[in-house]
């Protein structure tokens, strides 16, 4: 009887399942890019291959506002949470335990671990009472809370290639008369760029998605893309949120790909 | 406390270490990696650090580098005191063990960095690049990474940095041990054509005994945080002062003896000249090179009585194990003959005897 | 006297401090602080359009559990707002082990590649986890709904003669919690596998364990950190899932996030509002903890 050969690590049925799993995980998706190019109303049946759609989102003002709203709170968390997340990482990596590091930790991953309908919730409220106290209604409340949640993000990629940095290099440095300023001008910050630009690119695009903290401070008028997209699904289907979505689904796509360019290890 | 023995042996004093202590942790759980260890090194020595992994020679290195501080002591630089001095201010520089070159630079610029951070003019700094490369013959790979180097090539490249500031000291931390066989021999020899050359003082550190004795002009032995000897590579091969010593650095039999008017009546029975006797009362050990054991045929005179008790071809040499009348083990190597196995047995019963000056006496 | 590396050493706690202030302060500002104001305005009285008067009251935390009785006024249990709990809880359990049923397989299907192609099937993994959770939730609703493109297909293909009804049902929302969710579940799960020596297998083998044996008595107890993880990673976000349940479960079939934004929205009750996300963050705190003590323990013997 002919047999496949024995290997130790197939267990039975389990590729099956998952290639069953990223079936699911990805035809969805493909439905949602495929259907955003849909010529019809449906969002059901396929009546030919048009930008129409594209159409019908940029020229509607809600959407370019959203868009460039959520452009600016994105580009501002980033540059924010990752300036303060590289200082966070060199004060915290690399030293022995010091009294206080737990708490310090646990702080920078609190956005995590709190379930964001609480933080929403805490936001609104703290948010609500300065808004009516000082009247400003700005993008600021939106910029310093995404900020604070995607310092955990953009803390992560920097902390690990501080941790993976060859202290022997900074050593190196000092022997070779480099005063430590110079030491981290000139070979600490060049080696920590890419994940410095790492952390920025997840901080980004955590922003970008960020759809419950936002809903829950917005002023009146300062939808991001995310919350425009909820308010539509909560009336009729609207294909040209399909347009939108697929738009936000290759910025995410891009920015990942050159994420992983940026931390891959290079032999 | 072993005393620097032979002074510096050439002139003048390039770095003093002196009453260096370094201790760990405090009350019972203390550990003293360097326990008052006093050195002097040299103008253009080549000074080499020789121990095995722990006992201190690498913490040595690193304060004289200014990366470790002493607990207590001092360390001198051209008879000034350095050991407050941040490395970045010590006119010394060092080869790691593990390389240290900078990934995001090519080799022209991490050779150019330590004379750039010194702030020479960029005219000079490019001159000097020039000139190190031609020293390590790396000409050809100025433009290039870091790592599209050859293990040799970079090992190479660590050493032309170091030099380039032209350090009073260069510090090497165990730099060949990365390499294999082959390419270890070769740096062995460009190290020392590099330190002939540049006449800069060279203190090495390494647990390889062969690295010591071929490059070396002076080796201080250490083990577990004190000096054991220092001397030249002749001095210490031939007249350890101790156990460690004598068995760290090649191979040696240890022969159980007493002292009787200047010569040692082994334990095995037999009178055999001794040198390092220092009027040392009681039992003592005698060291003899397993080179430097004759065996000869039983019953010739002065011979000591020994049975062959295993054989072990090596090649070039041929390991003959025997014991002696007390059950001492020793073990001689004889040049294997060209042809046959030189009539010898096991359980053959033959005499022994030692080389004239080969049995010393040892210190403890 | 102090000596070098003491001074060293106090200048580097120094240094983590300093440099670490300023990201605290905003994580104080934005996203810690902020908690506090919600546990005071849960003891406080609710104004009538919204917000709070400063008059301290047990009612928002009475009003997780009982509700005033329309007609005589007196206290009984709140019945709408258990089920809800409940909902969330069961629908978290149910959702965190569909993950694991699935994701196992998948996480141990990736692991076990080459690495080439190891990278490949990982960053497809992390795609998912990285897209907007409301673009995936509004795409595996199009195809589930009742219009869906599932239904469509199945009609015209002639399997069923009537769509299946599923928008706005518990199913509806389960799915979409595990398709929402599963990436969560895989990539711890792939972390533990990744470090699993698969030597032990073939020591396994060896010692005549079958298939079945070898999943049960080796696999399992050795990943058993990444399956707790996993769970953990999945059944928390779950239990405060916002945007998933109010696109998939319609009005009516609410979850405690969805719960909670009602108090802030139409319900005009802040201080409900508040005691129901304390309670969130409690019951969350509760499962991370166990988890730490877990994992902590695990290492204790490893």
């Amino acid at each position: 009887m002919a047999r496949r050969s024995f290997s130790v690590t197939d267990l039975p049925g389990f590729s099956t399942v998952a290639m069953m799993v990223f079936a699911a995980l990805y035809a969805p998706m493909v439905v949602l890019v495929v259907y955003s190019f849909n010529q019809g109303q449906s969002p059901a049946t396929w009546e030919g291959f048009s930008l129409d759609w594209y159409r019908v989102a940029w020229a509607n003002d809600e959407v370019k506002n959203a868009t460039v709203n959520s452009l600016i709170i994105a580009t501002c968390a980033a540059i924010l949470s990752t300036a303060l997340a590289t200082l966070a990482a060199l004060g915290t990596t690399r030293r022995k335990g010091f009294k206080g590091q737990t708490f310090i930790y646990a702080m920078i991953n609190q956005p995590l671990m709190v379930p964001e309908i609480v933080t929403a919730v805490a936001l609104l409220l703290v948010t609500a009472a300065i808004k009516k106290s000082t009247g400003y209604t700005g993008l600021g409340y939106l910029i310093v809370a995404h900020a604070a949640f995607c310092i955990p993000f953009a803390y992560l990629p920097i902390r690990a290639r501080l941790e993976g940095m060859d202290l022997t290099l900074e050593t190196a440095a000092a022997d070779l008369y480099a005063s430590p300023w110079q030491t981290f001008r000139r070979v600490t910050l060049p080696l920590l760029a890419p994940a410095i630009f790492a952390g920025a690119m997840l901080a980004f695009v955590t922003s970008l998605d960020d759809v419950v903290i936002t809903e829950f401070i917005k002023s009146p008028g300062q939808d991001t893309l995310p919350t425009y997209m909820l308010g539509q699904l909560r009336r009729a289907m609207k294909p040209d949120v399909n347009a939108i979505s697929t738009a936000l689904l290759a910025l995410t796509l891009v920015l990942l790909s050159l994420f992983y360019l940026l931390t891959r290890k290079k032999d | 406390m072993i005393k620097n023995q032979g002074g510096t042996g050439v002139g003048k004093t390039s770095v003093e270490a002196r009453q260096i202590a370094k201790h760990f942790g405090q009350g019972e759980a203390i550990v003293k990696a360097l326990d008052n260890v006093s050195v002097e090194i040299g103008q253009g020595e080549f000074f080499t650090l020789l121990g095995p992994s722990g006992c201190g020679k690498t913490t040595l290195l690193r304060m004289i580098a200014g990366f470790e501080s002493p607990t207590s002591g001092q360390i001198l630089l051209d008879g000034a005191d350095i050991t407050p001095l941040p490395p970045n201010r010590r006119p010394v520089n060092t080869v790691f063990q593990s390389y240290a070159l900078f990934p995001h630079l090519t080799v022209a610029q991490n050779i150019g960095f330590g004379l750039e951070m010194q702030g020479r003019p960029a005219a000079e700094v490019k001159d000097r690049v020039a000139r190190m490369l031609a020293l390590v013959k790396l000409e050809p790979m100025a433009g290039r990474k870091t790592s599209q180097l050859s293990g040799g090539q970079q090992q190479r490249v660590a050493l032309a940095r170091a030099l380039a500031p032209t350090p009073k000291v260069l510090l090497l931390d165990e730099p060949l041990s990365a390499l294999d066989l082959k390419l270890r021999k070769e740096m062995q020899i460009e190290l020392k054509r590099l330190q002939t050359e540049t006449g800069i003082t060279f203190v090495f550190v390494t647990h390889d005994q062969e690295e010591a004795l071929t490059m070396s002009d002076r080796i201080a032995v250490m083990s577990a945080g004190h000096l054991q000897q220092v001397g030249t590579a002749r001095e210490i091969y031939n007249n350890p002062v101790n156990r460690f010593v004598a068995s760290f650095i090649g191979e040696s039999n240890f022969l159980p003896a007493t002292l009787e008017a200047g010569k040692a009546r082994l334990k095995a029975g037999g009178l055999v000249e001794v040198s390092g006797a220092k009027g040392q009362t009681g039992p003592i050990t005698v060291a003899v090179r397993p080179e430097q054991v004759r065996i000869v045929a039983a019953g010739e005179p002065d011979a000591l009585p020994a049975t062959i008790t295993n054989l072990v071809y090596f090649g070039t040499d041929t390991h003959c194990h025997v014991d002696l009348a007390d059950g001492t083990e020793v073990v001689a190597r004889l040049q294997s003959p060209a042809t046959g196995d030189a009539g010898l047995e096991r359980g053959g019963k033959v005499g022994l005897r030692f080389a004239p000056g080969a049995a010393q006496v040892l210190g403890d | 006297m102090a000596t070098l590396e003491e001074e060293a050493e106090v200048q580097s706690r120094r240094n983590a401090w300093l440099l670490s202030a300023p990201a605290l302060v905003v994580l104080f500002a934005a996203a810690a602080g902020p908690l506090i104001i919600v546990l005071i305005y849960s003891f406080l009285t609710p104004a009538t359009y919204g917000n709070v008067e400063w008059i301290f009251s047990l009612e928002g935390w009475k009003g997780i559990v009982f509700q005033h009785d329309i007609f005589s006024d007196n206290l009984v249990l709140a019945d709408a707002n258990l089920v809800i709990f409940w909902r969330s809880v069961k629908l978290s359990f149910i959702t965190t082990v569909l993950t694991f049923l699935v994701g196992f397989p998948t996480a141990w299907f990736i692991a076990t590649r080459s690495p080439r192609a190891r990278a490949l099937w990982l960053f497809l993994i992390t795609i998912p986890f990285w897209t907007n959770l409301l673009i995936r939730t509004f795409a595996i609703n199009q195809i589930i709904r009742n219009e869906g493109v599932l239904n469509t297909l199945l009609l015209k293909v002639g399997v069923i003669s009537e769509p299946i009804r599923l928008t706005y049902t518990d199913t509806a929302l389960l799915i979409g919690m595990v398709y929402v969710y599963l990436p969560l579940m895989v990539l711890p799960l792939f972390a533990t596998i990744d470090r699993f020596d698969m030597r032990l297998l073939e020591a396994g083998y060896d010692l005549y364990a079958n298939r079945w044996q070898i999943l049960r008595r080796i696999i399992l107890p050795i990943t058993r950190p990444g399956i707790i993880a996993g769970s953990i990673l999945v059944f928390v976000p779950c239990l405060g899932a916002y945007v998933t349940p109010r696109i998939l479960g319609g009005g009516k079939n609410m979850m405690i996030g969805n719960f909670i934004d009602l108090q802030f929205g139409q319900g005009q009750n802040w201080p409900l509002g508040s005691a129901l996300s304390i309670t969130l963050l409690i019951i969350v705190t509760i499962a991370l903890l166990a988890y730490v003590r877990t994992i902590g323990g695990e290492n204790r013997h490893g």
